[in-house]
């Protein structure tokens, strides 16, 4: 699966496991929060991440 | 005119898939599609060296059979090298792509080869090579070798070759000086009149296409997995031991991060020339999320994660070049078990 902030680009190419990062300069960060409220940013992207990696094919 | 003919296990007669493995075999003679190809060719053309090596052996071996059969190429004389066709047979394709490659830049003899332009192979080695088009069916090896030694007649005779539509191959990426009749701005409007009246019109770019992938079946179980994090923001330990470009990278490299659980800036720096990477160099983990997917091991959340990461530059890339190191690093993946990957891109 992929995290990324440019989903045009990931869709063109074909990628089918596709959650929407926190911008292109910090994909999986948020660099205006605390410390602590970036790692729950990180934390619940990685969490979509997993889930997407969990899904199955509804199209099929 | 002599002619060396690679062809795989199968179509070398040999057997199917048990006899995939087979190291590399000559034979001083033409041996099944050769035999055709002798015939389509003129009265003075021979095979006079037939190459066999097993589709899986070719793979796995690439370097080796190369070596080994650029030897057996340059002892044979030969004037001429033929690949195939390999129609949709992946492993074939890659093999035969290789080779003629190798032989095309080492020893300098025309070289042809066909393949399904879904073939991986033709991915792979379609702008260096002519490969004419088979389509996917075997049936067809009669029309698809009528072409193949066309072309290869007109390499040899080192004749002005026709577009990818006239010779049936592969396009190339090819870009050529033609005169015209017409401006672009009159071939612009004509494309224009044509659109709007629904008529039939070619464009003369064309757009690069995908195919598409299919989705794999979801980790069933995560608390089992094995993970492993890829990135292509450029991320590499101080100094960039791999060098890897900053663009158009031709290499990527895979980094230690066993009993590390948080990535700190001092120790990284980025080679990626197409994003503001201040902020991931103050802290990797908003590139590469190493401390969470720490956390979320310890928690058992996730089986395991793998103790390398990978990364590359993506930026400014041909797509020939991405494509190889996609399928590099998803080699080594699957070597090391690795059950899901998840990919942060800039």
């Amino acid at each position: 699966m992929q995290v990324t902030s440019a989903l045009p680009i990931a869709k063109m190419v074909g990628a089918n496991r596709l959650v929407l990062g926190n911008g292109i300069i910090h994909v999986v960060g948020d660099a205006r929060a605390s410390a602590e409220e970036e790692k729950k940013v990180r934390r619940q992207l990685v969490e979509k991440a997993l889930a997407a990696l969990r899904a199955e094919d509804k199209s099929a | 005119m002599r002619i060396v003919h690679y062809l795989n296990q199968f179509f070398g007669g040999l057997g199917g898939e048990e006899k995939a493995g087979m190291a590399l075999e000559a034979c001083a003679e033409a041996v099944g599609p050769g035999k055709l190809l002798e015939q389509l060719l003129d009265a003075e053309a021979r095979v006079v060296l037939t190459l066999v090596c097993g589709d899986n052996y070719a793979v796995e071996n690439q370097e080796l059979m190369i070596e080994s059969a650029l030897e057996k190429v340059r002892e044979a004389n030969a004037e001429l090298l033929v690949a195939g066709p390999c129609f949709l047979a992946g492993r074939y394709g890659m093999a035969a792509g290789s080779l003629c490659a190798a032989v095309q830049a080492k020893i300098g003899i025309p070289v042809i080869t066909g393949m399904a332009r879904e073939n991986p192979g033709a991915d792979l080695y379609r702008e260096s090579l002519f490969i004419i088009d088979s389509g996917d069916s075997a049936a067809k090896m009669r029309e698809v070798l009528t072409k193949m030694a066309r072309l290869a007649e007109k390499l040899i005779r080192n004749e002005p070759i026709g577009s990818p539509k006239e010779e049936d191959y592969i396009p190339r990426g090819l870009i050529r000086d033609e005169f015209v009749e017409k401006t672009a701005a009159e071939r612009l409007v004509d494309m224009v009149l044509a659109k709007a009246k629904g008529k039939a019109f070619e464009s003369e770019m064309s757009p690069t296409t995908f195919r598409p992938v299919s989705m794999p079946p979801g980790v069933s179980d995560l608390r089992k997995a094995k993970l492993m994090l890829i990135t292509d923001g450029g991320l590499v330990p101080k100094g960039n031991p791999d060098k890897i470009q900053g663009s158009a990278a031709t290499r990527w490299g895979a980094y230690s991060i066993k009993s590390c659980d948080d990535l700190k800036g001092e120790d990284y720096e980025i080679s990626h020339g197409g994003y503001d990477a201040q902020y991931v160099r103050q802290d990797p983990d908003r590139l590469v999320p190493l401390d969470v997917m720490r956390e979320l091991e310890q928690e058992g959340v996730i089986g395991e994660l793998c103790d390398e990461f990978i990364s590359t530059s993506g930026l400014a890339n041909p797509l020939s070049n991405t494509r190889r190191m996609g399928r590099e690093m998803a080699e080594k993946a699957k070597r090391l078990g690795i059950d899901a990957i998840i990919l942060t891109s800039t």
